[in-house]
């Protein structure tokens, strides 16, 4: 009970945060909208490509990239909440007051979850106003939204892991970075196999691909490799939530 | 040298100083453009086969792109450091001495102009090295440093202006996603006439940037192309000229002696 | 001819947008080669005065003339005249000691077969040489301190501004800062203008101090001359108690006490003959001491309150968090 009532706690300070800040919360809902309205709407000729098969459309196409890429940096976001919290003193503030400490990590990860909730409804309503077609049933849709979870869970944990290293604003960098090449990494403007030379390479082994390919086949109705996809999600999770409480150890030890 | 031209040296001298000191400064300016060139020229490289499309490298279509990402970092550099200067009080120790107000400013935009030079060269040997022959030869070379150099200097009167106006580094820094916003909504990523969306091709067409990236893109792809070239050049002057006089007329209401 | 390194101001005022009267309306006259203390709380107008001096902040209403010059309509001959460090030491932590005095010295028009040399010698005179090619931002608040005042000498000031020189240094930074003023004044003739919240400071190194409280001077004199004005020394007795209060009284006339007692000593009324009448009483003292006057003492006679927090106290007050009064 322990850990959740600190989780309860440190993710209810977060998300007041943010939910009473205009500057943090405006970003968290403009930035996806704008990238949504540059690639969907900028890209759109992209579709008359020869081999682009999608039939949905490119609007549900880059719907798929947006929200994994809103899930992904709305967990860095969190990390960077984090680092500022260390400037602050605050989180020496939860060390001191916290039973269980792990309740610490784990309430950041709730926070992340439920700030990229918002944005992800907030999208969505976007996304279907503008006349988003899409062809998966009541079942693959939510497999979409879980695999988004899953991704945002990971990358806030990543983060995580990173501030509570570093402890410093100066991190943010360090947070975003890698996040930014994974997902760019990806088959981001056209399906993989429309990706030619060097690019398609890095693509194919970088393992946000199988999460983006699964969630376009989930949103085009016709599931494809889930369960690697929620494999490959699930096992970035786990393992940065091991490096995210490795991280809050190397903070403990740093006092 | 004449005094003000030795105050204008030694100010651009500590312009390039100070970026050369902070690592982030400039090297966030060199890599992240390269970086993005290398996601939309690979991830895009299919666009090349879109009947229209000018060019069948996406590379050399993309090269433009850095160009005006330079231009923002002009920006908030420009804007960033003058700001910092006046949140620390630099700025008062600098009204205390016989500086004129426009060496102050040039001085200070002679420094970002020469980092604006440094990270025209960068791209455009990254460029050559990956096999894009500018259309518009030697010649065409040295009109796209001036133009650089245009670029970052009304760009940086810009952030100079941001800077004069709010006194606050934060607030500078708030602008790029504005600029950000401009860059994507123009045809940044295809040319205006393939872009399908009737409204954004109207946003793209009424967005300036799309004027200044089309005169970097002509002479890399067509060639001299005077059209693309005068409202590239126009557009650079317009903002360089309303920037400038901006600032002027900030700079002593904030210097304030 | 040189015009006199003097600093004169009539009925100087500033006034900031919804803000309060920052100056007051203060006359000044600092004459050559003097060293003026400008002592204050925080928030007093100490620092705003300063800007208007240094040419940095046009006044409301009122003249000022520095150097023979008018702060307003001949600001840059003020400039070419004075030197200035202000409170935020103003330097730029990505460059080098060395470097900030090169670009000070370019800036201020030396010849630049001079400025090397130039730079050489304050360094040493403000003991900075070791660490002359070090970034500034690795600087102690100390070293920082002393660089800012080498700048400020770069182009040989007539006239020198120090906006609280020494807040937030070490007693040795401060006492080698002292001594560095002391000499410029004593040996080169150059006027000072010192602003300081610290009473020792004004007491140790200025011939003259200007108090300054709300913008407005409300004492000016040498500290020798502000003390007297207070008068004699008061003695405290501690518990507060009717009794003591009574028997100090025979001694002088009572001044108000935080923690117990007080008279201000009249005629030639000494501790002991104060020791003898207590105990000749049988009355019990925990603690009894002899205060010679301070220019606290000289503020607390002026402005009914103690420099030592005044200003905490108005910063708070101007916050909104002005302390209620106890139940």
């Amino acid at each position: 009970m322990r850990l959740a009532s600190v989780a309860r706690g440190v993710a209810w300070r977060s998300l007041h945060n943010v939910f009473t800040n205009p500057s943090l919360l405006i970003p968290q809902l403009a930035f996806p909208l704008f990238f949504f309205t540059a690639f969907a709407g900028g890209l759109s000729g992209v579709s008359r490509v020869p081999g682009f098969d999608f039939a949905e459309g490119y609007t549900a196409f880059q719907f798929v990239f947006v929200l994994c890429q809103s899930a992904a940096f709305g967990g860095v976001f969190t990390g960077f909440g984090i680092a500022r919290d260390f400037e602050t003193g605050f989180v020496r503030r939860l060390l001191l007051a916290a039973p269980n400490r792990t309740g610490i990590v784990l309430g950041y990860a709730v926070a992340a979850l439920t700030r990229w909730l918002v944005t992800a409804t907030f999208l969505t309503a976007i996304a279907f106003a503008v006349g988003m077609k899409v062809g998966g049933s009541g079942v693959d849709l939510p497999a979409l939204y879980l695999l988004a979870a899953l991704v945002n869970v990971a990358a806030g944990l990543w983060a995580c892991g990173v501030a509570m290293r570093l402890r410093t604003m100066q991190a943010f960098p360090v947070m975003q970075f890698p996040v930014f090449l994974a997902l760019f990494f990806a088959p981001v403007y056209v399906p993989l196999h429309l990706l030619q030379g060097w690019i398609h390479g890095v693509a194919y082994v970088n393992p946000l691909t199988r999460v983006l390919e699964a969630g376009r086949s989930f949103i085009a109705g016709a599931p494809s490799e889930a369960g690697v996809a929620f494999g490959v999600a699930a096992a970035l999770a786990v393992l940065f939530a091991f490096w995210a409480l490795r991280g809050l150890r190397s903070a403990e030890a740093a006092g | 040298m004449s005094d003000a031209a030795d105050q204008i040296f030694v100010l651009a001298r500590r312009s390039v100083v100070r970026t050369s000191r902070q690592p982030a400064q400039w090297i966030a300016p060199l890599v992240f453009p390269m970086l993005l060139l290398a996601v939309n020229s690979g991830g895009l490289k299919a666009v090349t086969h879109l009947p229209g499309f000018p060019t069948d490298s996406y590379v050399a279509f993309a090269l433009a792109v850095p160009f005006i990402q330079g231009a923002l970092f002009a920006t908030m550099n420009a804007g960033t450091e003058l700001a910092r200067d006046i949140q620390t009080g630099f700025l008062n120790r600098l009204a205390l001495t016989p500086l004129r107000g426009a060496a102050l400013l040039a001085g200070h935009l002679g420094g970002v102009v020469a980092l604006g030079l440094v990270q025209a060269c960068f791209y455009l040997a990254v460029g050559l090295a990956v096999g894009v022959r500018p259309a518009s030869g030697v010649g065409g070379v040295a009109v796209l440093l001036v133009f650089a150099a245009l670029i970052a200097l009304a760009f940086g009167s810009l952030g100079t202006w941001a800077a004069l106006r709010t006194g606050s580094a934060e607030s500078v820094q708030s602008l790029f996603p504005v600029f950000f916003v401009f860059l994507f909504l123009s045809s940044m990523a295809i040319p205006r006439n393939l872009i399908q969306q009737a409204w954004f091709r109207d946003v793209a067409n009424a967005n300036p940037v799309s004027y200044l990236l089309e005169c970097v893109r002509s002479l890399i792809i067509t060639g001299w192309n005077g059209e693309a070239l005068g409202l590239g050049f126009g557009v650079v002057a317009a903002v360089g000229v309303g920037a400038l006089a901006l600032s002027a007329r900030a700079l002593p209401q904030r210097l304030a002696r | 001819m040189e015009r006199p390194n003097t600093i004169e101001a009539e009925r100087l005022v500033r006034e900031f947008k919804k803000g309060p009267r920052a100056v007051d309306g203060i006359d000044l006259r600092v004459e050559p080669g003097e060293i003026y203390g400008f002592l204050g709380p925080n928030g007093a107008g100490k620092s705003t005065t300063v800007l208007m001096l240094t040419t940095l902040l046009p006044p409301t209403a009122g003249t000022a003339r520095v150097a023979g010059y008018d702060v307003v309509r001949e600001g840059p001959d003020v400039r070419a005249t004075i030197g200035a460090a202000l409170q935020e030491a103003a330097l730029d932590g990505l460059l080098t000691g060395r470097e900030h005095l090169r670009l000070q010295a370019t800036l201020q028009g030396l010849p630049r077969a001079e400025r090397p040399a130039r730079a050489d010698e304050l360094l040493e005179r403000v003991g900075l040489m070791e660490a002359a090619d070090r970034k500034v931002r690795g600087y102690s608040g100390g070293m920082k301190r002393r660089l800012d005042l080498a700048l400020a000498l770069v182009h040989r000031p007539r006239v020198l501004f120090l906006d609280e020189p020494t807040t937030g240094l070490d007693p040795q930074s401060r006492a080698a800062l002292w001594t560095e003023v002391g000499r410029l004044a004593r040996e080169e003739g150059v006027t000072v203008f010192l602003t300081t919240q610290y009473l020792e400071e004004a007491d140790v190194l200025a011939d003259r101090v200007g108090i300054i409280d709300h913008g407005r001077i409300v004492a000016e004199g040498t500290p020798a001359e502000l003390k007297a004005q207070v008068g004699r020394p008061t003695v405290e007795a501690m518990p507060a108690d009717e009794r003591i209060a009574d028997v100090l009284a025979r001694f002088g006339e009572p001044v108000p006490s935080a923690k117990g007692v007080a008279v201000r000593l009249a005629g030639d009324a000494d501790l002991t003959a104060i020791v003898r009448a207590l105990d000749a009483k049988g009355l019990l003292v925990d603690n009894l001491q002899l205060h010679q006057p301070t220019l606290d003492d000289v503020f607390l006679a002026k402005t009914g309150r103690s420099l030592e927090g005044a200003g905490d106290e108005e910063e708070a007050a101007s916050r909104g968090l002005a302390m209620q009064p106890a139940a």
